[in-house]
């Protein structure tokens, strides 16, 4: 063994081991993680993208996105959530700075603009049910519910975060523990964001070129 | 009418015919399975244990005691599984022409469903999960995992998934739809009955505990590696466990997925796997083997990486080729994720796709070989001592070459047309999972037993394991190749041809020779607790090279009183060339996380979710659901989430190691 040390004098115990402890920074971990977590929910995403695509066109004589989608509503939907991550964006800027109560209400705000998305969604939804175009009409229905409704369920989560964090913001205030869990909603919320543009392309907008 | 609709609310579809008190084989099982319970919680009450097991193991957020509660059941479930085994062996060696053997069709499907289910999430994957656990910490010198919390609640979620496939067992019916419950057999339509949302919640139930526990082994070999230990100074089965750990997060999601969809066909009767109204089945069979395929190499690099440390130490020497092996991992994870369309070459994609897959199959065959070449350099002109882990090693090598070459076989895809779902293919991947997977295990528990608890392992009982399991292996797994070969298709409960049935009795016999090797291992384990004072080791019994085996075995909760600092690959190996010794004192208090019991009870919250949505008891499944987001969040409202051990406390248990001549 150990054919490839020369040194045999042996070594003091500072070498080898960290006698003064230094003290971890805390969140890096957290953020590092919660950024892994985030790209796995992406794959969930992902998978549902791909079933959506395989199915696509597969309407079984039902309807087809053509007659489904009504782009200005969704287009002021999409707004909805763009304008809620840029509000989102300020309470980090405020988080930054200190400034508890701007935290706060930059943070309601960004949760109205989501309540708002998901009120626009649910009425989408019952229009398209009573229409009869309903998740079990057709493949190409089962995943444009899927799609869209799991995103919208993770929208209503993002609500129920916020709310969660004004609270714990008005009881700690923006005490290390809760500017790591703004900054992993922040991560959550904006990823929202971008998997929505992918779903308003990749559905509506292809859906309507049909 | 007013009773039942009562009944109806309350229990759902579960009624009395819902338990096979008809089916004597269930109901022995059943009364076994019970009673034995009852003797343990009896045992538990009478000896007063409640208060311990719920303070020092259920709550624990320690990496080491959670490791060791994944082995444990890793280890209950491999009995269960192999119960399985030797039920279908039997059934296979009796059930010619006018025998129809003793088990009814239902039953059997549901067996060799529950035995792949089994073996494959609650065996391999808890073991795997469990060394990962106890041992890569350790290695890194770290003191815990990135999210001690989450740990626990990964752990406690695999066991609720792995209760409710035992509960399946008594209550109602399992899932007869093959290993991954694949459609059309598991379609609303196919099988109204419980058996594929047994499966389905329990997997996805357990499906997120391995999730949240990779996302935590990758954070934690990321970001808490001791000093100076650069990703070129880890050890070999940090490597393998981080590039396994990465591989899981990027295909348990899919799975994850697909099976939601499935949920949603046979819940809210969508069409994403129907025959009908544009769902297609072979979506389902594409998304389960984006999962599958690489999952086969989630559980054995780990194993590869067990195979290097153990060569390398019992060869006294560094591995050979460290980079090399670092870097055929990384290109077997990466290229695992490109091979799942060989599972269905049948499909009919076409000659072009089909070329790719197969290719890309047989590439993996390279880094795969670049290793076993260095474990055979590591051992030339080594030192090599023939211990129980070493033999292991040797058995594994032979084993696993020839199950690796016919999985070559099977990649090229006009073989594969022939030999496709036949016995060939069942007979393939059992050599590489028992061959790989299940010996790297067995070297694993032998190799790291002596750290976790302080003595070794019976060395005679470990070898009546050894030749249980290789010679088992072998005398059961070669007439299925043979059977295979000659066509003979998997999953099936009744032959009509009488020249196959010597085979299948060889095989039976051989699965009983296996049965040796396990009770062997199971004796092994109850005679070296009796004998631990013989047993009894220091803290490097093998004369380790990693840091592991830089402190006393069994470890202190903190693991390292000083965190060490690396300089060279092999790190602990290079302290002691260099005489390098632990500080005795100056002794600083320890920070850590305190124990809690949030996951152990968000786990039993959604196991009750789960009984409830099989058996549509709506009312119980909206109230579980509701308790588990409140209880969730109300656990966020704790802040106060760590401590510190005082220094005089870790003065005190070093000074008590040192003086009973440990460290």
């Amino acid at each position: 063994m150990a054919n490839a040390h020369p040194i045999s004098e042996p070594s003091p115990a500072s070498a080898f081991y960290v006698t003064e402890e230094e003290h971890h920074g805390s969140g890096g971990g957290t953020l590092l993680g919660f950024w892994i977590y985030l790209m796995s929910d992406a794959l969930i995403f992902a998978t549902l993208f791909a079933t959506y695509g395989v199915v696509s066109t597969n309407y079984a004589g039902g309807p087809g996105p053509r007659q489904l989608f009504e782009l200005p509503l969704v287009a002021v939907n999409t707004a909805m959530l763009l304008l809620s991550s840029i509000t989102y964006g300020m309470a980090m800027i405020d988080m930054e700075a200190g400034r508890k109560r701007a935290t706060q209400i930059w943070l309601a705000i960004t949760a109205l603009f989501g309540a708002a998305f998901i009120a626009i969604e649910l009425y989408e939804f019952s229009n398209l049910i009573a229409e009869g175009a309903t998740p079990q009409r057709s493949a190409f229905l089962s995943a444009f519910f899927t799609l869209v409704g799991t995103h919208g369920l993770h929208v209503t989560f993002g609500l129920i975060w916020i709310a969660v964090m004004l609270v714990q913001v008005a009881q700690r205030g923006l005490v290390p523990e809760n500017r790591r869990r703004l900054v992993c909603l922040g991560m959550f919320w904006h990823l929202l964001d971008v998997v929505w543009i992918g779903v308003f392309t990749f559905v509506y907008l292809l859906g309507a070129l049909r | 009418m007013f009773e039942q609709s009562i009944w109806k609310t309350v229990f759902g579809r579960l009624t009395w015919e819902s338990f096979p008190i008809h089916e004597p084989i269930l109901l022995g099982t059943f009364i076994v399975v019970a009673l034995l319970g009852a003797a343990t919680l009896g045992a538990v009450t009478w000896f007063r244990l409640w208060g311990w097991l719920w303070r020092e193991w259920l709550t624990s957020v320690d990496h080491k005691k959670i490791g060791i509660m994944y082995m444990i059941l890793g280890i209950i479930m491999l009995l269960r599984g192999f119960a399985d085994a030797l039920m279908m062996r039997a059934q296979q060696a009796i059930a010619f022409g006018a025998n129809q053997g003793y088990l009814p069709a239902h039953h059997y499907d549901q067996i060799f469903t529950a035995h792949g289910t089994i073996m494959i999430f609650f065996v391999a994957i808890p073991l795997i999960v469990g060394l990962v656990n106890y041992v890569m910490p350790l290695q890194i010198g770290a003191r815990d995992v990135a999210f001690p919390f989450l740990n626990s609640l990964s752990f406690w979620l695999t066991v609720a998934g792995a209760i409710l496939v035992m509960i399946s067992l008594f209550v109602g019916e399992f899932s007869r739809a093959g290993w991954l419950n694949y459609v059309p057999v598991a379609n609303l339509e196919n099988s109204p009955d419980t058996g594929p949302d047994y499966y389905l919640w329990a997997l996805q139930i357990a499906g997120v505990g391995t999730t949240l526990s990779a996302i935590n082994m990758v954070t934690t070999i990321i970001k808490m590696r001791a000093p100076g230990m650069s990703m070129m100074k880890m050890p070999v089965f940090c490597w393998t466990a981080l590039c396994s750990n990465v591989l899981a997060i990027a295909i348990f999601p899919v799975l994850t997925g697909a099976f939601a969809l499935l949920m949603l066909d046979r819940y809210v009767h969508t069409n994403f796997f129907t025959n009908d109204l544009g769902g297609s089945p072979m979506m389902y069979w594409n998304l389960v083997w984006i999962w599958g395929h690489p999952e086969v190499y989630v559980l054995v690099l780990p194993v590869f990486g067990i195979f290097s440390e153990i060569t390398s130490t019992f060869s006294g020497k560094r591995l050979f080729g460290y980079s090399s092996m670092v870097y055929a991992t990384v290109v077997i994870t990466i290229l695992s994720y490109l091979v799942w369309l060989h599972h269905f070459f049948t499909m009919g994609s076409g000659a072009s796709v089909n070329s790719f897959f197969g290719i890309a199959t047989m590439v993996i065959s390279i880094p795969t070989g670049a290793k076993i070449f260095n474990w055979l350099f590591t051992m030339y002109r080594g030192r090599i001592r023939f211990e129980l882990p070493m033999m292991w090693v040797v058995a594994f090598m032979l084993t696993f070459v020839v199950g690796g070459m016919t999985g070559v076989l099977l990649a090229v895809p006009p073989a594969d047309f022939v030999l496709h779902n036949s016995l060939f293919l069942v007979a393939h991947f059992h050599n590489v999972i028992i061959g790989g997977v299940v010996f790297g295990l067995f070297a694993g528990m032998t190799y790291w037993f002596p750290k976790a608890f302080g003595f070794k392992l019976d060395p005679f009982w470990g070898k009546v394991s050894f030749w249980g399991w290789v010679i088992g292996y072998w005398v059961a797994w070669t007439p299925i190749y043979v059977v295979g070969l000659m066509g003979t298709t998997r999953r099936v409960r009744h032959f009509d041809d009488p020249t196959l049935q010597p085979w299948f009795m060889v095989a039976a016999i051989g699965a009983v020779i296996i049965l040796v090797g396990i009770l062997a291992f199971v004796i092994q384990i109850a005679v070296s607790i009796k004998n631990r004072d013989k047993l009894r080791v220091t803290g490097d019994p093998w004369d380790g090279r990693t840091l592991e085996w830089a402190i006393p075995s069994p470890p202190p909760s903190y693991n390292f009183a000083f965190t060490p600092v690396v300089h060279d690959l092999d790190a602990w190996d290079d302290m002691k060339a260099r005489g390098a010794r632990a500080p005795a004192g100056g002794f600083k208090a320890i920070h850590m996380p305190r124990n809690t019991g949030a996951g152990v009870i968000m786990s039993a919250i959604a196991l009750v979710l789960g009984f409830a949505m099989i058996w549509y008891m709506w009312w119980l499944a909206a109230l579980s659901l509701a308790v588990l987001l409140i209880y969730s969040i109300a656990h966020t409202f704790n802040y106060d989430r760590d401590f510190f051990i005082p220094a005089d406390d870790v003065a005190r248990e070093e000074q008590a190691r040192l003086a009973g001549g440990e460290a």
